[in-house]
């Protein structure tokens, strides 16, 4: 009966969420705001995408901008050259990442904790020169998408209404396999993977093949945002989508908002998209490198005062109102509202 | 039926950057049998675990499991096969409750969520630990996590589990608790190897008791001829 009502619980909340987020932008009409919007639904998304590595499996990545480069680069790719539909090329990205990811994380998971981290920034620093001077990929003149045309087919579009829709599309997917992650025994593997290696190992969990499955469904998902980028700015080149700024704003999403939750970076993104967007206006084009300050800042905050995230302080706070409240979660939030039996 | 032994060690060795910290050890475990092996500190005991376990590669010697050679096997390979174990300083998921981290284990067998569930709730009441199943794992005493860390191995149905000093630390009532929860386990026919200080705990229930010094065996026998073996006297109150 608890877990019902629970879940009945969470199940309105989701849908009241959603039915909110698509009816935004009728509210917001100003394209400006909209594009606000669509920025903060791809910094969730990102964010959402990271986490299943990041937060969950525990392996931080600040690498993650090589993921978000191929996608924008192979849809691209494949658009321009054999005009390909983005919905397959975004698929292809994915797929193309989630090679790549196969591929690094077999010698990056043999290092641990902040060598794993070091080296997922190696890799993206490595791909991010290799593309620039890359002549078939146009190195650092980058690609412009095909102004000419517009439609869904390839996925361009005049207004700003239709990729809104898209990408709150895509962050619902990413939502969506994040939950069944959880849910599965594959987010109890995680989970413990991250919280005790030498343990799971010895209850016959095979570290690198978890951690490799982290790793590339987390890819894919990043990819496919890449993808998004690429429709949405109708340019790419190497420093706007393999930058180590992107990566490290991935990462900090999730963990401004709460790692290893389903909700955190979607909080995560809500809170540094704002910021970002207020200091842009704040300091106009001067500030070029306002946003690296913000990110330092913002590490230095959540270091200090919540290594769990926003979600995470405002889960002591709701543990520390509602210890007297009747119907109150018990401690640990989220996890043990959903393993309460009937 | 496999007429092997459940397990059969022979003459292993594992060195570390030639510090020696087991030479030559060869034993047999048959199915359902309590082994207490004892010895005093340093002499090779949890090397002993680690290397049965998968945890490390001996340099020399074999390891047998129901006659399949598993020297050098890794730990989710020795799990996989019915090796189980708990570790000497506690290694509870923290961040799961008590019944997660049980379901972590009962999902070796088997992956659906709700059976590995009903697996874990049956792991935690064999443990005494059913009122704690809610629990953040961090949050429970000492003595509760080692129960759950027996629990956890247990839910992944082995024939053999290595327990790194589960009653260290422990009242003696606690102790006396330890001791019957090892018999229930004999009850089940699952094997035990138990590394253990704490004599009264392990001498009443152990079937035999294999005793190291200096990284090699010194003695195998029952727990009484162990009591008045010389050679382990001399191990340790020293000669």
């Amino acid at each position: 009966m608890t877990t019902a009502t629970i879940l009945s619980r969470k199940g309105v909340g989701t849908i009241a969420l959603l039915a909110l987020a698509a009816l935004l932008p009728l509210a917001v009409t100003e394209p400006s705001q909209q594009n606000f919007l669509i920025l903060i639904l791809m910094g969730a998304q990102m964010g959402v995408a990271w986490n299943i590595v990041g937060g969950y499996a525990g392996q931080v990545s600040l690498g993650h901008a090589v993921f978000y480069g191929i996608g924008a680069y192979t849809s691209t790719m494949l658009l321009l050259t054999l005009g390909l539909t983005p919905w397959i090329g975004a698929l292809a990205g994915g797929l193309v990442a989630a090679a790549f990811a196969l591929a690094m994380g077999w010698p990056c998971f043999r290092l641990k904790g902040h060598y794993f981290a070091m080296a997922t920034i190696a890799v993206a620093e490595i791909m991010q020169i290799l593309v620039t001077n890359s002549d078939a990929l146009e190195g650092a003149v980058g690609l412009y998408l095909p102004m000419d045309q517009s439609g869904w087919g390839v996925l361009i579009f005049l207004s700003k209404l239709p990729y809104y829709y898209v990408i709150l599309g895509l962050l619902v997917l990413t939502v969506l396999v994040s939950w069944a992650i959880e849910r599965s025994h594959i987010g109890y593997y995680f989970r413990a993977i991250k919280d005790e290696p030498e343990a799971a190992r010895a209850l016959g969990v095979s570290l690198t093949r978890y951690k490799l499955i982290a790793l590339t469904v987390s890819a894919f998902l990043t990819a496919m945002g890449g993808s998004f980028y690429a429709q949405k700015e109708m340019f790419i080149d190497p420093g706007s989508v393999f930058a180590t700024t992107i990566s490290i704003k991935i990462a900090l999403i999730a963990i401004l908002g709460g790692v290893g939750r389903l909700t955190g970076p979607v909080l995560g993104a809500v809170i540094l998209i704002t910021i970002e967007e207020y200091s842009r206006t704040l300091f106009g084009s001067t500030g070029s490198g306002t946003d690296m300050i913000i990110y330092a800042a913002m590490i230095i905050l959540v270091a200090v005062f919540s290594p769990s995230g926003v979600l995470g302080l405002l889960g002591d706070l709701h543990r520390h109102l509602g210890r007297h409240l009747p119907g109150a979660k018990p401690a640990g939030g989220e996890t043990s509202a959903k393993e309460i039996r009937p | 039926m496999n007429t092997a032994p459940l397990l059969a060690v022979d003459g292993l060795g594992k060195a570390f950057d030639g510090l020696i910290a087991n030479r030559d050890i060869s034993f047999i475990v048959h199915h359902g049998e309590i082994i207490g092996l004892i010895g005093p500190n340093g002499a090779g005991k949890t090397t002993l675990f680690n290397c049965l376990a998968g945890f490390h590669t001996p340099t020399s010697g074999r390891i047998a499991f129901e006659g399949q050679d598993i020297t050098g096997s890794t730990p989710e390979a020795a799990a996989a096969l019915g090796i189980a174990r708990t570790f000497q300083i506690v290694r509870v998921f923290q961040s799961m409750t008590a019944r997660e981290n049980v379901m972590v284990g009962a999902m070796l067998r088997n992956k659906r969520v709700a059976e590995a569930r009903e697996r874990a709730e049956a792991e935690l009441d064999f443990v005494g630990l059913s009122h704690r199943a809610d629990t953040p794992a961090s949050d429970l005493t000492v003595s509760e996590q080692k129960r759950l860390e027996v629990a956890r191995a247990l839910a992944t149905e082995p024939k053999l589990i290595l327990l790194d000093e589960v009653m260290a630390g422990l009242n003696p009532t606690e102790v006396r608790e330890a001791s019957a929860l090892v018999h229930r386990i004999h009850q089940r026919g699952i094997a035990s190897i138990i590394v253990e200080h704490v004599m009264e705990g392990i001498m009443p229930i152990a079937h035999r008791m294999l005793v190291l010094d200096y990284g090699a065996k010194i003695a195998d026998g029952t727990p009484a001829q162990i009591a008045e073996n010389p050679a382990v006297i001399a191990a340790y109150l020293g000669e």
